[in-house]
């Protein structure tokens, strides 16, 4: 499984509220979400999301269990996250819903291809190659049906 | 020897298992997006009604016809699918499972991070989110990765104003707020027999805040206690000397009141380098610091004076009102000039009742102080119930036992 994506640089310790105001959960309209991405970080970062892969710092996604959070990054148009490390709700609710994050401390230069092989485990950033820890194998067959929704569906 | 987190999931640390859930609840916040996935997952059912719980307490009572709808839909599927069902002022839904329902040894999911507060009654109890939610519906068990364990060491007592919610922010601090990130925080020794239930509750409550997955006191002659009150029994679970992956130890008489300055939990200061901080609101309540042994603190300071800035008061369920009624101390409350809002989350996620403005600063009593939490520029500090009262009273961040 692979991905490709512009990069998009963002610090430490994102949190949930931060991705997703509390302001914003009270609807089932995801467009919503995706609108309001980050909008309290910096206002102009949704616009610039679709088809980019997010390289931010240690313990992205902490704090709630919104999975709204996931949602918002989704349906904005992210393609993967890189981070150093994660938040462990908001890691079980990004696989869940397909969308693929790995783990690694890049540093990151804006706008640079970005391609994350989640099989083979590297992510390229440039010029630049790296290994990646590989995802748990039910992770990466809930990542291949495309979100754990699905992958239920299959087995059933 | 195994860890409370091993010995309740039956596996060693770095395992993956799959097992069934003896309990698992989403609220009014959560519960919306998990019947969403439920019904993508087109399982057709519900595989164990009786062990789901849906508890209104984030938006309540609801504060939009948006809200208002949501609502409606999820309480009505939850009577309809034969759920136990808390309607709004029930209270948090953490503090209704601590009210006789969570049990030592079970396992526990909830869509909310907090959920690791029932670890306090020896439970495994650990947050979700809503698709893991939806498929816990469905076939009533999830999966996990057994954590590896922090042991939390604590001796002594605490003394004066010092409060668990002091050794909770001094232990994320010790920690940070990724220190603990996929592991389970055990909190053991002599320090932990003397606090009480709604203690232990504030110290897992916080565990999260570390990026734990829970945090686990061994049920005790104190939970024991608590537990048959509410008309549950339970036995005690013997502690057995296990070696823990990394081990912190407190001594409880050098813990000191503490507040976590914006925007960080783990970023904390002794009340005295910030006293004189001037105030727009206090809040005192939440899932960490709304039960009756927090009111009554409250109560104690504040009896026979005026606060000095607009206070609110967020009872943690109706049964800590309905005691704080019957011994006087809601009066004392009344009587002081605070707001008293019904049992739930109130302002704590800037949702409704008591959001902050631009440039305004809350002291509050809840677990997160991320930037725009309890509204848009607005600051948080968070403190211990004492400090909040002492310093309501003088409008201003103050030591609690500072005019003694
Ligand atoms: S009181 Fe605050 S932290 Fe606790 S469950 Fe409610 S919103 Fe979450």
């Amino acid at each position: 499984m692979k991905v490709e994506g512009r990069a998009v640089c963002l610090g430490p310790d994102i949190d949930t509220d931060l991705i997703i105001a509390g302001r914003y959960l009270r609807t089932k309209d995801r467009k919503i979400w995706a609108t309001h991405v980050f909008e309290d970080l910096d206002p102009s970062l949704a616009g610039r999301l679709g088809g980019s892969v997010i390289i931010a710092g240690k313990n992205f996604g902490c704090g709630s269990s919104r999975e709204q959070a996931a949602v918002a990054l989704k349906e904005a148009g992210v393609v993967c996250i890189i981070a150093p490390s994660f938040a462990r709700i908001f890691f079980r609710n990004a696989i869940n819903l397909g969308l693929p994050l790995a783990q690694a401390d890049l540093s990151c230069r804006e706008g640079e291809l970005v391609v994350v092989d989640l099989s083979a485990g590297i992510v390229t950033a440039g010029e630049f190659s790296r290994e990646i820890p590989s995802l748990s194998p039910r992770m990466l067959e809930i990542l291949a049906a495309g979100g754990l929704v699905q992958h239920w569906r299959k087995r059933e | 020897m195994t860890t409370l987190s091993e010995r309740i999931l039956g596996a060693p640390a770095g395992e993956y298992v799959d097992r069934p859930v003896d309990r698992a609840y989403v609220h009014d916040g959560t519960g919306v997006l998990t019947l969403e996935a439920w019904r993508a997952l087109e399982s057709g059912g519900i595989a164990c009604p009786d062990r789901n719980y849906v508890l209104f307490d984030h938006i309540i009572p609801a504060n939009t016809s948006t809200t208002a709808d949501l609502q409606n839909e999820l309480r009505k599927f939850a009577r309809g699918a034969g759920m136990h069902f808390s309607d709004i002022g029930d209270g948090i839904c953490h503090q209704l499972m601590g009210e006789g329902t969570a049990l030592p040894g079970e396992i526990i999911v909830g869509a909310d991070s907090h959920t690791c507060t029932l670890g306090a009654f020896g439970a495994f109890a650990t947050g979700v989110g809503a698709t893991d939610m939806a498929v816990v519906w469905a076939s009533g068990s999830t999966w996990f990765r057994v954590p590896e364990t922090i042991g939390i060491f604590l001796s002594g007592r605490l003394s004066g104003h010092t409060e668990a919610k002091d050794l909770a922010l001094t232990y994320v601090s010790r920690l940070g707020m990724d220190g603990a990130t996929y592991r389970a925080l055990e909190f053991i020794g002599d320090g932990t027999a003397h606090l009480s239930m709604d203690s232990r509750m504030t110290l897992c409550n916080l565990a999260v805040e570390t990026g734990a997955k829970t945090g686990l006191c061994y049920a005790d002659e104190v939970t024991v206690g608590h537990l048959e009150a509410f008309g549950s029994t339970a036995s005690p679970q013997t502690p057995p000397a296990c070696t823990y992956e990394q081990e912190l130890h407190f001594d409880l008489g050098d813990i000191v009141p503490v507040i976590a300055v914006p925007p960080r939990v783990d970023a904390i200061l002794p009340v005295p380098d910030l006293c004189g901080l001037p105030l727009d609101q206090v809040f005192v309540g939440t899932c960490t610091n709304g039960r009756y042994e927090d009111l009554s603190r409250f109560a104690s300071i504040v009896r026979g004076k005026k606060v000095s800035v607009r206070t609110i008061v967020a009872p943690a369920s109706r049964s800590v009102l309905g005691e704080a009624a019957r011994t006087g101390i809601l009066s004392d409350i009344l009587a002081a000039g605070c707001t008293v809002i019904p049992p739930g989350c109130g302002p704590c996620l800037g949702a409704h009742m008591g959001v902050i403005g631009e440039g305004e600063v809350c002291l509050s009593t809840a677990n997160r102080n991320f930037r725009n939490r309890m509204g848009v520029g607005g600051e948080i500090y968070l403190s211990s119930v004492s400090t909040a009262a002492a310093s309501a009273l003088a409008g201003e961040i103050a030591i609690p036992g500072g005019d003694e």
